[in-house]
């Protein structure tokens, strides 16, 4: 097969396809060419299945928190525990499934953007091992916010190179890796962390995510005899939201809310809700929505939650929510903080940041749909990296 | 459709030479002084000016346009400082181009962005972040205002890619010369050579050649094989690195007579 002609032309409704320049297009193609035939090949996913099961530690298990649902109307609330990963967030999933696709096409070198660091050391660790040499972008701001993820990077074998461009968060991380792509794209994959970026990767990335919600969705049917009535997950790029709404897509009575961060409040401009506050636009090649200004030009985007800092979000999101299957909504920093304080007081569960965003959310769900609801909600990540961020918040003295 | 641009390439077809063109950001090195370094650049015989639309994510560019996109985008650069930045210079008698990533072009308004370019005496678009599945709309906008779609092609573009971008192509094929970011090299790649002619065999466009030219003797070499020679980051580093306006203004008036002369010593 040529891997000139795109097998599926990457586009949900009006959002997706590919804004990138020509030098990357053979790239793109190889890339889903190998994405097509290793969803069709037993042997590649036998392989992906049993990392899964020896070294990711799949299935993740779901964990009931009713001490955490008084405070949420008292709906029961059940937790698939992402956080219980190896790498400690949902995040391993993908770059799995990346990294095999990455010797599939007989490359040596893999780079990553990383805002948090959770993808970064996710990445590192798949480098390590398969063996890959492994270079991680990362805004010189967040390796400062980040220090203890860069040096377990460091730790396992990765390059971490600080981005002093723009605003030295996430965004300018993804540039600086697409500068890198589009010279070294020979033999280097660009593994990407999200639901975003050019086609095949929203598709691709959903795909090794979608397991999330493969086994909850039989995990809360094997529970509780019933599918839940909505499924809640934090968005930034979307990963682990679309990882866990995919397989309940079908499922019309389910609601799917994603929590997008509000940061100060969507109304003081000072926020990542890319969705809730933002507008159609084109952001490291993928239509969707974007934090843009009347020119235009992206706008920076503020959270307590690294990872959930970026100015645009997976087309397929964009999608879900013109159409209406999904909706979503803000939730503030201080909201995310009350919840993560709930979770971490009432269950023993530390979240990260980001997951927190999505408990705040279940406590404002759970109120309104009352007790007789069962919500499923995706604890995407756990919060040891956030415990410098917390304390601080908290006024912890460390 | 004839646009400045295409009447251009003939002129120095008949002329038997590449024809030299030259990038300035809007707004940069500041409001007043673009239009002086566009005026300058149009009277050391450049032929063609590209305007760069400063963009917050440049991603095929290197440092130094980031840094010029960066000072430009913080004075307040907008879509009206890019028009009459096209303005000034097919004021000055020399074929004119937008460089822009798409994203600005939507938020705009496509037909009226094309409208525009348009009305400013601009001869077409250069878009390094369109893809032809992406431009249905956009060809629709250039062909109903009369202005040249210009695409990108790189080194890593089989021949059949070469084949479908350059269908949809007016005005010259930009041959991206290695595979990177913009910004000046000490060599111009062997990429580039091969590149123009897998071109040339599907397209009697003219190619011009970007990406790392910044000498007179690159300029030369690339003449040799080239329909036009792009030079960007060239410029703008010496206008970074001067030490007023006025002695980076002279700067850039003085190499671009050096490539002025290196593009008619190729052949």
């Amino acid at each position: 097969m040529s891997v000139d002609s795109q097998i599926f032309d990457g586009h949900f409704g009006e959002y997706g396809g590919r804004f990138v320049p020509e030098a990357l297009i053979g790239a793109l193609n190889e890339l889903e060419a190998a994405h097509a035939s290793a969803k069709v090949d037993p042997t590649f996913q036998a392989e992906l299945a049993e990392l899964h099961r020896t070294y990711t530690g799949r299935p993740s298990i779901i964990t009931e928190v009713p001490r955490f649902a008084e405070h949420a109307g008292g709906a029961r609330i059940l937790l698939k525990r992402e956080d219980l990963n190896h790498t400690g967030s949902h995040k391993i999933n993908n770059v799995l499934g990346q990294a095999l696709l990455t010797k599939r096409m007989g490359k040596k070198r893999i780079i990553a953007e990383t805002g948090a660091g959770q993808h970064g050391v996710a990445s590192a660790t798949a480098a390590a091992l398969m063996g890959l040499e492994c270079v991680v972008y990362m805004g010189e701001e967040d390796t400062r916010r980040q220090s203890l993820n860069v040096a377990r990077m460091k730790l396992l074998g990765a390059e971490v190179v600080p981005v002093t461009s723009g605003s030295r968060t996430l965004k300018d991380a993804i540039n600086e890796a697409m500068r890198d792509w589009v010279t070294n794209v020979a033999d280097t994959h660009y593994l990407l962390g999200t639901v975003a970026g050019p086609h095949p990767f929203p598709t691709m990335v959903r795909d090794f995510h979608k397991i999330i919600g493969e086994e909850a969705r039989a995990q809360v049917l094997a529970l509780t005899g019933k599918l839940p009535d909505a499924v809640l997950a934090c968005v930034g790029g979307g990963s682990n939201a679309i990882g866990i709404f995919h397989a309940f897509i079908p499922d019309s009575g389910v609601r799917l809310i994603g929590f997008e961060a509000g940061g100060d409040g969507v109304e003081t401009g000072r926020h990542a809700a890319t969705i809730t506050g933002g507008s159609p636009g084109v952001l490291h090649g993928t239509r969707s929505y974007v934090l843009q200004d009347e020119n235009g030009q992206t706008i920076e985007s503020h959270s307590i939650s690294a990872g959930l800092d970026y100015p645009g979000v997976g087309p397929e999101h964009a999608y879900l929510h013109d159409v209406g299957r999904a909706e979503y909504r803000a939730i503030t920093d201080s909201q995310a903080m009350e919840a993560f304080s709930l979770l971490c007081k009432t269950e023993g569960i530390i979240p990260a940041i980001e997951t927190a965003h999505a408990l705040a959310g279940a406590m404002i769900i759970g109120r309104e749909v009352g007790p007789d609801a069962t919500l499923l909600l995706n604890l995407s990540g756990r919060g040891d990296k956030d415990v410098q961020t917390a304390a601080q918040y908290f006024g912890i003295p460390l | 459709m004839s646009t400045p641009l295409d009447q251009l390439f003939k002129k120095v077809r008949a002329e038997n030479r590449a024809a030299l063109i030259a990038y300035i950001p809007a707004g940069f090195p500041s409001k007043e002084g673009c239009k002086k370094a566009i005026a300058a650049l149009a009277a050391a015989g450049v032929d063609a000016i590209e305007i760069g639309f400063p963009y917050s994510d440049p991603v095929m560019d290197g440092p130094t346009i980031q840094e010029a996109a960066d000072i430009s985008l913080r004075a307040g650069t907008n879509a009206s400082d890019v028009f009459t930045a096209l303005k000034t210079a097919s004021d000055c008698g020399v074929a004119s181009v937008v460089m822009t990533y798409w994203n600005p072009i939507q938020k705009y308004g496509v037909d009226k962005f094309a409208q525009s370019i348009a009305d400013n005496g601009g001869s077409g678009v250069i878009t390094p972040d369109l893809t032809i599945e992406e431009s249905a709309q956009w060809l629709v906008a250039t062909d109903k205002h009369q202005i040249n779609p210009i695409y990108v092609v790189a080194p890593s573009s089989s021949d059949e890619r070469i084949g479908k971008v350059t269908s949809k192509t007016g005005g010259f094929v930009y041959a991206a010369s290695i595979m990177g970011v913009t910004g000046a090299r000490t060599s111009v790649s062997v990429d580039a050579r091969d590149l123009v002619s897998r071109v040339r065999s599907k397209t009697s466009l003219p190619v011009a050649v970007g990406l790392g030219v910044s000498t007179r003797e690159q300029a030369r070499e690339v003449a040799g094989y080239a329909d036009g020679v792009i030079v960007g980051s060239a410029f703008i580093k010496l206008l970074l690195n001067a030490t007023s306006e006025q002695a980076g203004l002279d700067a850039i008036s003085v190499l671009a007579k050096e490539l002025v002369a290196g593009v008619r010593e190729g052949r």
